[in-house]
């Protein structure tokens, strides 16, 4: 059933590694053992979740020692859905999301190293160190960020589902979203045209029952899978702490949508363990100490698969335990090697503004720029070159 | 060349590069079945089809942003608003996605976008539908911005931002689309960042941008009534900038007014100010004097609306100014 996105650099939770643990000991490895899927599959999307619950849990520490700065909103608790709904997809499906991104990017096959050094600023990461945690891009493996405005990114994903339209492909584009985005008039917007165009967009609410600080029910005049009734949208329910739930629904939804079934909305029930970003306290003043603790007891969806599949025999503690050290593992490396990555180079600090730096006429206004009249660009005769400049 | 209207001339540079390019589309409210709210798409439905020649609905975000998430699937959309009035909506789009997209995504991500629509007063129609847009755009890195006077020039920049990789917001001007003028057959394309001396004098400089290069070839008219010469540069494209040209009428006449429609404080002559003082300071022979729309929303009653708008006259004056001229009895 699994059909792996990018291969990863570090050959750690895909479908092969763990392929080749099974093979040698059982014999199980592409035999349907729970709920339709193998054990080799099982054992991935649990690792999966386990690097993702690794990278975060190691982004943590690096900002509390100041390796990573600016905002920083972990996925901790949410890791169902990132496994569940992007590891079905294609590699040419775009994927977009908001600033809670580490993970999704990761899923849909940023390597943690590329991951880890965007969050420290470095050339080696995903976007040159110019992005930053809420601002991961990779347009080959399909990942189009990472956005940082409420809701900002919803017309983008519609966008990407009317290119594909427009051009007469077959990928589906999902897009993502926190429950408070549902309040947008983007999303009203978007969902509105993704209807009359009949767009291949899987819209997914990323339903953690607060908007930072703000209970969706206080907020909200109706249930969220009334959101899309409105546009004659499909709305589904899936629990995102169930990631073999939720992987057979998305890996479903995404044929059929490729299929011509048209824009679908996806509210996917799930719950955060941390604050809403680092300065956000675990529980805070907007929920009780008591809640967040029963999710984390009883809503874990690593916790929930293990436990599935150790009562099922499908795991032991020494594979859970090798599965761990080896993502602990790649985590270690990922935050080694952005440490290890340059910070950018002050001579690139005006690349990348304009994807066209026209011959004529000046582009920068701080006379300081590439083009004509910019320092980098030789500078105006006679003059002393700008706002900053003498 | 052929005479036509500026709002022909955007149609034609609109099907120039459809003609040329299957990436290019066009949405917008009424652009397609309704042939345009001021008739610049006029035909263009029957001619591409409803894949590309594309009625929004009234969601100015929306469709914005839409337009900028195709564009970062390689698609060239042209996104028409009504009128920059109501793309305010749509200003995060813009200045969020559209213009950092690609400096976030360390230059992975490209946004070939064009934002076209008119800008500024038109005829009583009061405030919310009467003011120059222009420093909203010009104000954030990441997007061009070109604002034609005339047809040709209408033409030329149109097909110049529909080729740019970058965003480029085309601001148009309500009162221009039945200006007539001479403008080359075929293929037609003018750099962006380019300015064009709409008026040779060499005693003062009037620089400005867009429809008020017509109010300022009218001031230099009545100027030269009384013997006075002025320059008159239209800056055509405000972001990139062409400060060269700037530079050299300065030189050339030491007395400069910038006209522009636009609210003064933080507009785009006070941009132009300051760049004269840092780098032609010693070119001057007197303060440069700003001519803008009244620092007021737009009235309704002609009367005052007329006493709001930059006027031929309020140029002569603030020339005069500058000319340390008493004020002339044309």
């Amino acid at each position: 059933m699994l059909q792996a996105t990018k291969e990863r650099e570090s050959g750690v939770a895909n479908g092969d590694r763990s392929s080749a643990d099974g093979d040698a000991e059982d014999g199980l490895g592409d035999v349907d053992v729970i709920e339709g899927f193998t054990r080799d599959e099982v054992h991935a999307l649990l690792a999966e979740m386990l690097l993702y619950r690794r990278f975060e849990e190691k982004a943590e520490e690096a900002y509390a020692i100041g390796k990573i700065g600016g905002f920083c909103h972990l996925h901790i608790g949410q890791e169902g859905l990132a496994a569940g709904a992007i590891r079905p997809l294609r590699q040419d499906d775009p994927v977009i999301t908001a600033y809670r991104d580490h993970t999704m990017a990761i899923a849909k096959g940023i390597t943690p190293r590329a991951a880890m050094a965007e969050l420290y600023g470095r050339v080696d990461g995903c976007s040159g160190g110019r992005g930053g945690s809420m601002h991961l891009f990779d347009p080959t493996v399909g990942f189009m960020g990472g956005h940082g405005i409420v809701g900002g990114q919803i017309p983008i994903g519609t966008g990407l589902g009317w290119a594909i339209r427009y051009r007469g492909d077959d990928q589906v584009c999902v897009c993502f979203m926190g429950d408070a985005a549902v309040n947008q008039g983007a999303f009203l917007e978007s969902l509105n045209m993704a209807a009359i165009w009949h767009l291949p967009v899987i819209y997914v609410v990323e339903n953690n029952e607060y908007g930072m600080g703000t209970a969706f029910s206080r907020v909200s005049a109706t249930e969220m899978e009334a959101r899309s009734g409105a546009y004659g949208i499909p709305a589904h329910t899936v629990n995102g702490q169930d990631v073999l739930e939720t992987y057979r629904f998305f890996a479903d939804m995404a044929e059929r949508v490729r299929g011509g079934a048209g824009p679908q909305f996806v509210n996917a029930e799930t719950y955060r363990f941390r604050g809403h970003s680092m300065s956000d306290p675990v529980s805070g003043t907007y929920r009780s100490k008591e809640e967040v603790e029963s999710h984390v007891q009883e809503q874990d969806p690593i916790t929930i698969l293990r436990d599935r599949l150790m009562e099922a025999d499908l795991l032991s503690q020494s594979e859970l335990e090798a599965m761990d050290g080896e993502v602990r593992a790649v985590c270690e490396d990922a935050a080694e090697f952005a440490d290890a990555s340059p910070v950018p180079d002050p001579s690139t600090l005006y690349d990348h503004v304009y994807a066209e730096i026209n011959e004529q006429g000046r582009l920068f206004l701080d006379g300081r720029g590439p083009g004509p009249g910019g320092a980098m660009g030789g500078g105006p005769a006679g003059g002393p070159g700008g706002a900053t400049h003498g | 060349m052929a005479e036509m209207t500026y709002r022909d001339a955007l149609n034609a540079a609109m099907c120039q590069e459809m003609d040329r390019d299957d990436s290019v589309f066009l949405m917008g409210e009424e652009v397609a079945e309704y042939d345009g709210a001021y008739k610049v798409s006029r035909g263009m439905l029957a001619r591409y089809g409803d894949r590309r020649v594309v009625d929004s609905p009234i969601s100015e975000l929306g469709f914005a942003g839409l337009c900028v998430g195709a564009a970062t699937a390689g698609l060239r959309p042209v996104c028409e608003f009504m009128t920059f009035n109501f793309a305010f909506l749509a200003l995060d789009q813009v200045i969020n996605n559209a213009a950092k997209m690609f400096y976030m995504s360390n230059g992975q991500i490209s946004v070939p976008i064009v934002f076209r629509g008119p800008t500024g007063a038109a005829l009583q129609l009061a405030a919310q539908h009467s003011q120059a847009c222009e420093t909203y755009y010009v104000h954030a890195p990441g997007v061009k911005v070109v604002t034609p006077g005339t047809p040709a020039d209408a033409k030329g920049l149109l097909a110049a931002a529909i080729r740019d990789d970058d965003p480029v917001a085309v601001m148009e001007g309500e009162l221009l689309y039945n200006v007539r003028g001479e403008v080359p057959d075929g293929e037609y394309v003018i750099p962006l960042g380019v300015a064009d001396l709409k008026r040779s004098g060499g005693d003062v400089s009037i620089v400005t941008h867009g429809k008020m290069v017509h109010v300022a070839l009218q001031a230099a008219t009545m100027l030269a009534r009384d013997g006075i010469e002025a320059d008159v540069l239209d800056l055509r494209s405000i972001r990139p900038l062409d400060v060269d040209a700037i530079l050299e009428t300065v030189a050339r006449t030491n007395r400069v007014v910038y006209l522009e429609e636009g609210w003064p404080f933080a507009g785009v002559g006070a941009q132009i100010v300051a760049l004269i003082q840092e780098e032609a300071f010693d070119d001057l022979d007197a303060p440069v004097m700003r001519v803008t729309q009244a620092d007021i929303p737009m009235p309704y009653a002609k009367t005052l609306e007329q006493l709001a708008k930059p006027s031929a006259r309020g140029v002569v004056e603030a020339c005069r100014r500058v000319l340390y001229q008493p004020s002339g009895s044309s």
